[in-house]
């Protein structure tokens, strides 16, 4: 590692103060579980780590009528043990305890995975699906942005120099609703090779999908929104044709590329498997215990 | 640039220090080379292997990837801190007579974690032994004598 200043503010105020001071020449410490490995292969040389764990406001998950918020610097383990992250949004959870070992999720962060903007972080389909939106903060103004366009790139986010990730805010979802996460790997502790997240909710007193959203990771630079896949489902009252037509869609809107760990068609197929098992549990959650759904084998 | 250090305390073991480190330290390397408290081992660097294994506040995490100055006003348990006063712990009893050490160099890492499994679930099921040790690789032993030994030390306790 190259010699870096190293400072622990305390409060988000002079975090946002010494973004400004340093901007550019500073990297933002959470975790660490990314930011290390990168000081390490000198991949990233900063002459000042900004480290956020100290931030009490940054830290956490709270949970009100209108939504969840869970700060940036939450850890992978609280998310996936909190009793606030269970139930209607139990895929944020899911996707939080797929990150790595114990180990792993003992240090990593939300905020960490997140900007970090690995096409393949498994907390991200399970935020986008569930209509999360990022709160950033900078010394000048806040703003609030859709997850899904907080992503540009691989390892690139909307985040300016001089801005951080305070939060993630969930809204409350309305209704009934469903959702499911998928993944596969080439070993359980590996990073993703395709994950995928779906949340719906159903009309009221129907059986028909008021809304979907189906998010997939790994398969193009940024997570993915499968908005076609959703068209075929949206407004319908869906039957096994209609589902495996949305994950069709899916899998020929996915442009995953040729690795050490998979193929890309071998990842398109899986971007179709995964897609439908989770349009089926997601379905199967917002239904309940009702009668056997033509959509089902 | 000039070498710029922190003041760091930490308590380790349940014994205080304090010293100077440079931030660019990562808190294995300040483990082994500025106290040295050699038990604690690297084998990747890089968050694989789980052999640099400590418990920081409570946490079971790699020391590979924190910096050391990231644990200032922490407490941390490290391999030398298991066994009191001459006397082994009954993990560390349990892996001699399981024959759950080979070549050793896992070891301290998969006693720690092992030693949080038990911290949190003092009647582990095999299941829930080979998960807890999910994060530590052991190239010699195939892991079931690990295990067994885990499981041991549990009934022991
Ligand atoms: S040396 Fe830290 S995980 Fe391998
Ligand atoms: S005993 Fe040799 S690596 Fe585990």
């Amino acid at each position: 590692m190259r010699s870096f200043d190293y400072f622990a503010p305390q409060s988000l105020g002079d975090a946002t103060s010494l973004l400004r001071r340093y901007g550019s020449k500073s990297r933002l410490l959470a975790g660490g579980t990314d930011l290390l490995l990168r000081l390490e292969r000198r991949l990233t040389e900063p002459s000042v780590v900004i480290d956020l764990k100290k931030i009490r406001a940054l830290s956490g998950i709270k949970a009100s009528g209108k939504g969840l918020r869970i700060g940036a610097v939450t850890l992978m383990e609280e998310i996936a043990s909190s009793p606030l992250a269970q139930g209607r949004y139990g895929i944020i959870a899911k996707g939080a305890a797929a990150v790595g070992s114990i180990q792993t999720q003992n240090r990593a962060t939300l905020g960490g995975n997140l900007c970090n903007a690995s096409p393949a972080a498994d907390t991200a389909p399970p935020l986008i699906a569930l209509s999360a939106r990022a709160r950033i903060a900078s010394s000048r103004r806040d703003r609030e942005v859709p997850l899904e366009e907080f992503f540009l790139g691989p390892g690139k986010t909307c985040l300016q120099p001089n801005e951080l990730l305070k939060e993630i805010f969930i809204p409350a979802p309305a209704g009934r609703s469903g959702g499911s996460f998928q993944r596969c790997t080439r070993t359980a502790m590996d990073i993703a090779l395709v994950n995928c997240a779906v949340f719906l909710s159903l009309a009221p007193k129907r059986e028909t999908i008021a809304d979907i959203r189906i998010a997939l990771g790994a398969v193009a630079p940024t997570p993915l929104r499968a908005r076609p896949a959703e068209d075929v489902l949206r407004g319908k009252n869906p039957d096994k044709g209609a589902v495996e037509e949305a994950a069709d869609r899916a899998a020929a809107g996915a442009s995953p590329i040729d690795d050490i760990r998979s193929s890309a068609s071998y990842r398109r197929d899986m971007v179709r498997i995964l897609t439908r098992r989770a349009i089926e549990e997601a379905l199967k959650e917002a239904l309940g215990s009702r009668q056997q759904k033509k959509w089902q084998r | 640039m000039a070498e710029m250090k922190k003041r760091l305390r930490v308590t380790i073991n349940g014994e205080r220090y304090e010293k100077e480190v440079s931030p660019a330290t990562s808190l294995l390397d300040f483990l082994r080379t500025d106290l040295n408290l050699t038990g604690t081992k690297e084998g990747c660097g890089e968050g694989e292997c789980g052999a640099c294994s400590v418990i920081l506040d409570g946490r079971l995490v790699d020391s590979c990837l924190i910096l050391a100055v990231e644990a200032d006003g922490q407490e941390i348990q490290t391999i030398e801190g298991v066994g009191r006063h001459g006397r082994l712990h009954p993990l560390q009893k349990a892996f001699a007579e399981k024959g759950a050490a080979q070549c050793g160099y896992c070891t301290p890492g998969m006693i720690m974690a092992a030693k949080y499994l038990l911290d949190h679930n003092p009647s582990p099921t095999p299941e829930q032994a080979l998960e807890a040790i999910a994060g530590n690789l052991c190239r010699c032993t195939g892991y079931g004598s690990i295990v067994d030994a885990i499981l041991s030390a549990a009934k022991e306790r």
